[in-house]
């Protein structure tokens, strides 16, 4: 009997590049998607699903994904919800904040030890998703 | 006396390549030292309103891939209605001047900053050319 594929959760970040938010989106997903759960976790790049990427399309049709969003145009949710995507969670970084206001992020290009902080609480948030439904 | 629009400066971003990374850092590094650049978040083209769907139309436009799929040039005609004035892809920049693939897709190694000073340059050398032209 042949086993079944088991589908990877696609995390999918917004990665603005106007705000430091966006990088925390960023690297929220690689610390998801390198640390914390590696082996069921997949990215991709959301200018992909931007074109209408037939390949990308696909993949998020037939994987359950997770989005990470940096601002309220909620750019990632938007774009796989567009496509159809298996929609499955998201994370608003403007929520992670609001729950931990002492958390002071930098910038776009260095997002300081707070920016840091926050990706790894907006990580564990995705992870607790994605352990949640597995 | 005809007002000249912002050169309109859009980074792919792509989360799934290290490329993607130097395309947004570069990106990033030079809008925040000249003020006659602007720019938009690729994934607002699907997921904003007509203001940033004309974004290309109103701001000649200078794209940065990290790769061959080109998902800014494409996302600008695909939107826009119009052809980038340039299109700079780093994966051909490396190439060209053979330097080392980056290993990191989240974070810019210290031997990766030669690629990203490079590409700078050549962005720098690009927005001055549009600007000559328009």
């Amino acid at each position: 009997m042949s086993e079944k594929k088991r589908s990877k959760y696609i995390i999918i970040p917004c990665s603005g590049i106007g705000k430091a938010l966006g990088t925390i989106t960023r690297r929220a997903t690689y610390i998801v998607t390198e640390e914390l759960l590696p082996n069921d976790t997949d990215s991709i790049c959301l200018p992909l699903l931007t074109i209408e990427d037939e390949e990308t399309v696909q993949k998020i049709r037939q994987n359950p994904c997770i989005t990470v969003d940096g601002c309220v145009a909620q750019c990632a949710k938007k774009n796989v919800e567009y496509h159809q995507g298996k929609f499955k969670g998201e994370i608003k970084i403007l929520d992670v904040i609001k729950e931990n206001p002492k958390l002071k992020p930098g910038n776009v290009l260095d997002i300081g030890p707070d920016g840091e902080k926050l990706a790894r609480k907006a990580a564990e948030k995705v992870a607790k998703i994605v352990g949640d439904k597995s | 006396m005809k007002i000249k629009p912002k050169i309109g400066l859009i980074s792919c971003s792509g989360e799934g390549l290290s490329e993607g990374m130097v395309s947004r850092v570069a990106t990033r590094k030079i809008l925040e030292k000249r003020d006659d650049v602007v720019t938009i978040c690729l994934p607002l083209f699907l997921a904003g309103g007509q203001e940033e769907r004309d974004f290309a139309k109103n701001n000649p436009c200078i794209t940065v891939d990290g790769c061959d799929k080109m998902c800014a040039a494409k996302g600008v005609k695909m939107y826009g209605k119009v052809h980038p004035k340039s299109s700079i892809v780093i994966s051909e920049i490396i190439k060209k001047e053979k330097h080392s693939r980056p290993k990191s897709k989240s974070r810019i190694e210290p031997e990766d900053e030669k690629l990203v000073q490079e590409t700078m340059k050549i962005i720098n050398k690009e927005v001055d050319r549009v600007k000559e032209e328009e």
